[in-house]
């Protein structure tokens, strides 16, 4: 956030906060570590806010739950920063001493009045004013979101606009009071620190910069392209161009993760060589030239993750993988061996260290400090460094150091697949408990707690479709058709239906549109026109 | 708040309008109401009132028990459903009652005492049965006087009858209603605790705990405080707190009263076991009457003091007499003791300092205020001022509740009932002990120095005839009903214990397993349920009663 990669706060800040904004996440199933972290702070007094366009199982939790549309969340953040500078609750001292653009933005925000915001958002007006006021007048307050606000074509704008608000109430930068992207997995934050993104080096060191690119080479022996790779979504467009023909996938599962998946999967069929590396063989795998065998490095590898927080903690390997599996270093290192380099066999502590050389905000992470402090939290640039609770501490001081933080003002846009009468249902996808992912993983026992792959819709849309529970139905998108099982759910509203993303068998992006957002190359999976249709009865 | 997932059972109409008929029509889609307009894209919590709310849980499982005969799981999701709690808690809260059925009674239902003094109880049962009756047995139902308890459910009642009392009668005299409060209300605060204090007057629930030291106590805590009539009189052999609240009821309710001025309560819980239709409704009235004197409500007696009392009624769980659980019981939550420290005076009801207090205990403050301290310690002795009401049963020729001064011979007592020679006396009830000697001084210190308790004042007297293990083996046997369950020592002492009384013979091996399960509920339990369950059983094989040849 704010040109770090990373959320501003700790954990335990969501323990102490007075408010806590839950938006566009459904934390309670899809991040439960954090979610126990933020339920402490519930328990002790602070008050939870929950936007989401279901009333999920973390907006169960919620004193008060705002139900918008999907893909109005840049109608209802604008709305909430002019009801915010309208009745004067902006922090004129913070504003003034800390970040840039503050005229412009009171501007950008004028059109979005409540009246609008309610017609757009279907949230009442005094409920929008309500969070205005709560989240500007609480002492410290978090705010937190997850794929509700990043899973939209205009996914970068969605968190600009959210950022806004923090920059309006001066909460980011002080203990209790942040901005906190909740990471899925419990290494996805780790994926970004070591540079695996098109743009990054390790530490997220542009790979532009000729200075950058000069101590890496220097360490590594080797030239570095000066030009950013491609991200997933582009890396499609090139398939589809023609201009990407051989495919290395490592943990990933794209045939079934990638929005419109008939699509993806065409494109995948049609590369000249495609190597998979994975613990299971994926659907993906089983499309592959060659497939690697990997050991799951939670349990059969040395290594290190970071969390959500920033922290960097370590792994310890506690079996050998089964016969055949290889961890994802050694792999790596046979693989530059066969192309002609040879790294020996590198230790993770060593491959670390190496890192830390070159990462100045991993640089005091020793494995031995990793161990006997619970792991550290970046920035810690030396070994005397305690590390960082929380970010942009700076913006706090008198004068800042570094530079101010900018407003950035934003637009609203309707979700790119518009209903229609042929299309008249809103999907949004989301995450079960006991679902991980594709179901790569948590499809191979069967909780006692597993709904499965169902269509979700409420009890009005049920009672006009004529469908009931267990109810088999037929869901057709724009760009495809799939069969489920309808569920009829309380804590959907008319209009509104979902889906798990977790389920082969229900094979939810076979119906979600590959529209993605320029700038972070996320696809939109959260917003999908449908219609929904009882199956074989006529 | 909390997710819920509601089953997919639905309420009748009938149990529907029973649940409203507590909890009030729904105010949002998501407690029960309507699904339509501007509510179904808000839900709002219900925030600092939700405590409060989930207290009128056990209210609604009453209501439902009484209109409808059982608790369906479709009543389960409404009750969920309308208060915003877990229906798997709402079901745990439910079957930790022995009042609640959760399945549809084959008849009507009556529950008969087959305790230690009604032992003839299954001979009642069968009776029934023979009638078409659902007839169960029951642990004691505080009808011992009569010798053969009785609760009917439809209606709600135990059969009708005068209790005998006798003795010294001050509690038990008539006197001027609210006289105690106009002397109370002429005092400051702290000066009624200080004529409580000066009174000696000590818990009669069974601990004997100092009054105006727990008062004082719960008056230095943090405001939002509350008092608590506990009248979940359960122990075996008790039963005159169901004479006061059905006869007394005003003295309960002015001494609730003058608690709250002293402590600075505006609001009080009485909560009275589900055994007592009767006296419960008695309670209801003399607050409806006090409430019309203006005695209670706002502007107490034209003063800006104000105090209220709701009543709570139990639903057959022998623990909600221990103060911590009969305060988890009326936050509706299971009636599981809760650790002390730290107490209720400091963390009671809802997590603010509370005074639990006992129905007699409470019923004497009344006469303290108008008569003063020294008029109360003129009975008594020095250490256990003023008189004891004391409930007699068994093997005697008048049953009944006596009121004498404290430090009278046991013997005294039961000559005044009708049992001048008993082979043995069961003192304090299940939780007691087992006593011969009649020169027993039935004080505090008296007891202390015999090595037993008082209790609540439970004396059931046992003739020569009576098979005392059969009685240590329905006492072994209540326990093993009663327990919680919430801890290991209890939970497994207590039946282990039944179970080592139940086998046939007897010898020293036997003897070494009672004494280990003695220890360890005694030492290791988290309240004295666990604590004093060996007690009697221990007593009777000390005293030779149990384990001859």
């Amino acid at each position: 956030m704010l040109g770090a990669g990373g959320g501003t706060s700790s954990y335990e800040e969501a323990e102490d906060a007075d408010v806590i904004v839950l938006w566009g996440s459904n934390a309670r199933a899809a991040h439960p570590i954090f979610f126990h972290h933020l339920l402490r702070g519930v328990r002790r007094g602070a008050t939870l806010l929950v936007v989401d366009p279901r009333r999920s199982e973390s907006a169960q939790f919620a004193d008060r739950w705002l139900g918008i549309d999907v893909g109005s969340d840049i109608m209802l953040a604008n709305a909430v920063a002019r009801v915010i500078i309208d009745e004067g609750l902006h922090d004129e001292e913070f504003i003034d001493a800390a970040t840039s653009g503050f005229a412009t933005f009171a501007e950008s925000v004028q059109p979005f009045t409540l009246d609008r915001a309610e017609a757009v958002t279907g949230v009442p007006g005094a409920e929008i004013r309500h969070l205005a006021r709560t989240y500007a007048t609480a002492h410290t307050a978090q705010l937190c979101w997850t794929l509700g606000i990043t899973e939209h074509a205009n996914a970068t704008d969605n968190v600009l606009a959210l950022i806004n608000l923090a920059l309006l109430t001066g909460h980011v930068g002080r203990y209790g009071s942040g901005l906190v992207p909740i990471r899925g997995q419990n290494n996805v934050q780790g994926g970004g620190d070591m540079g695996a993104l098109p743009n990054k080096l390790p530490g997220f060191q542009d790979v532009a910069d000729p200075a950058v690119r000069a101590r890496f080479e220097s360490v590594w022996g080797a030239p570095i392209p000066p030009r950013p790779g491609l991200h997933l979504s582009q890396m499609f467009e090139a398939m589809a161009e023609g201009d990407l023909r051989a495919l290395h996938v490592i943990g990933e599962n794209p045939a079934q993760s990638e929005a419109d998946g008939r699509r993806a999967r065409r494109l995948l069929e049609g590369l000249e060589f495609l190597v998979c590396q994975d613990l299971f063989l994926t659907r993906t795998a089983e499309m592959a030239d060659v497939v690697l065998p990997a050991a799951a490095d939670w349990c059969e590898a040395e290594g290190t993750v970071t969390s959500s927080e920033r922290r960097v903690q370590r792994v310890r390997k506690a079996l050998d993988p089964p016969s055949g599996a290889r961890t994802d270093l050694e792999i790596i290192a046979g693989l530059a061996y066969r192309l002609g380099r040879d790294w020996g066999a590198p230790t993770a502590e060593a491959t670390w260290d190496e890192c830390r050389s070159l990462s100045p905000m991993h640089g005091g992470m020793s494995y031995r400090r990793l161990e006997a402090e619970s792991g550290l939290q970046w920035p810690c640039p030396d070994e005397d460094h305690p590390g960082t609770r929380f970010l942009h501490g700076r913006l706090w001081d008198r004068p800042i150091t570094g530079p101010p933080a900018p407003f950035t003002p934003v637009e609203w846009v309707p979700p790119v697949d518009p209903l229609s009468d042929e299309f008249p249902l809103r999907m949004t996808t989301g995450r079960h408990l006991d679902g991980y992912n594709t179901g790569a993983q948590s499809g191979r026992f069967d909780p006692p707690t597993r709904i499965g792959g169902t269509l979700d819709l409420s009890p009005e849309d049920a009672a006009d479709l004529g469908v009931a529970t267990d109810d088999t139905v037929v869901v057709t998108s724009r760009r495809g058709s799939i069969t489920a099982a309808a569920r009829v759910v309380d804590h959907l509203r008319q209009g509104l239906v979902f889906m798990p993303i977790h389920y082969p068998g229900a094979d939810v992006n076979t119906l979600t549109a590959d529209a993605w957002d320029p700038k972070s190359g996320t696809a939109e999976f959260k917003a999908t026109a449908v219609r929904v249709e009882a199956a074989g009865n006529g | 708040m909390v997710e819920i997932t509601l089953p997919p059972d639905r309420p009748s109409p009938g149990e529907l309008t029973v649940v409203r008929s507590v909890l009030g029509p729904p105010d949002s889609p998501w407690r029960g109401g309507a699904r339509s307009g501007p509510a179904t894209r808000v839900a709002v919590g219900l925030g600092p009132h939700r405590p409060r709310r989930r207290s009128l849980l056990l209210p609604t499982l009453v209501a439902l028990q009484e209109a409808i005969g059982w608790i369906s799981r479709g009543a389960i999701r409404a009750v969920a459903e309308h208060l915003e709690v877990p229906p798997a808690e709402v079901w745990g809260v439910a079957t930790f009652y022995g009042l609640l059925d959760m399945a549809a009674p084959t008849g009507d239902v009556v529950h008969v005492c087959t305790d230690i003094v009604c032992r003839d109880g299954a001979r009642r049962i069968a009776e029934l049965r023979a009638e078409g009756v659902d007839a169960r047995e029951s642990p004691c139902l505080g009808q011992c006087d009569r010798g053969s308890g009785e609760l009917r459910t439809r209606p709600w009642s135990t059969p009708a009858g005068a209790t005998t009392v006798g003795g010294t009668l001050r509690l038990l005299a008539d006197r001027e209603p609210f006289s105690g409060l106009v002397a109370a209300l002429g005092h400051e605060p702290s000066q009624v605790i200080d004529v409580v204090e000066a009174s000696g007057l000590q818990g009669r629930g069974g601990a004997a705990f100092p009054v105006g030291v727990k008062w004082r106590a719960a008056a230095a805590g943090r405001p939002g405080r509350f008092i608590v009539c506990n009248a979940d009189e359960s122990e075996p052999g008790t039963f005159k707190d169901r004479l006061l609240l059905a006869e007394h009821s005003r003295s309960v309710v002015e001494g609730m009263t003058i608690a709250g001025y002293a402590v600075g309560a505006t609001q009080g819980f009485a909560y009275i076991r589900g055994e007592y239709p009767e006296a419960r409704e008695a309670f209801v009235q003399a607050i409806g009457e006090a409430r019309e004197l203006g005695h209670l409500g706002s502007s107490i007696n034209g003063t800006d003091f104000e105090f209220d009392i709701e009543v709570r009624s139990g639903a057959g769980a022998y623990i909600c007499g221990e103060e911590t659980a009969l305060l988890n019981s009326i936050e509706g939550h299971r009636g599981e003791p809760r650790s002390k420290p730290p107490f209720p005076t400091e963390v009671g009801l809802f997590g603010r300092p509370t005074v639990i207090n006992n129905v007699e205990t409470l019923a004497n403050i009344p006469r303290i205020l108008t008569e003063g301290a020294a008029a109360f310690r003129s009975d008594g002795t020095s250490e256990s001022p003023g008189t004891k009401l004391f409930s007699v049963s068994g093997d005697v020729a008048a049953p009944g509740v006596y009121e004498l001064p404290l430090g009278t011979p046991l013997g005294d007592l039961l000559s005044l009932a009708g049992a001048p020679e008993p082979r043995a006396v069961l003192v304090g009830g299940a939780a007691g002990s087992f006593v011969t000697d009649l020169d027993l001084a039935l004080s505090y210190e008296g007891a202390r120095a015999a090595g037993i308790s008082l209790g609540s004042g439970s004396i059931i007297a046992f003739g020569p005839s009576v098979d005392l293990m059969d009685v240590c083996r329905r006492m072994a046997s209540f326990f093993a009903h009663e327990s919680c369950g919430q801890c290991i020592p209890c939970r497994v002492g207590t039946v282990r214990q039944a179970e080592a009384l139940a086998e046939p013979g007897w010898g020293p091996d036997r003897l070494a397993v009672l004494s280990d399960i003695d220890r360890a509920m005694t030492d290791a339990s988290i309240c004295g349920l666990g604590q004093t369950a060996a007690s009697a059983i221990r007593s009777a094989i000390r005293l030779g009663l149990i384990g001859g040849s």
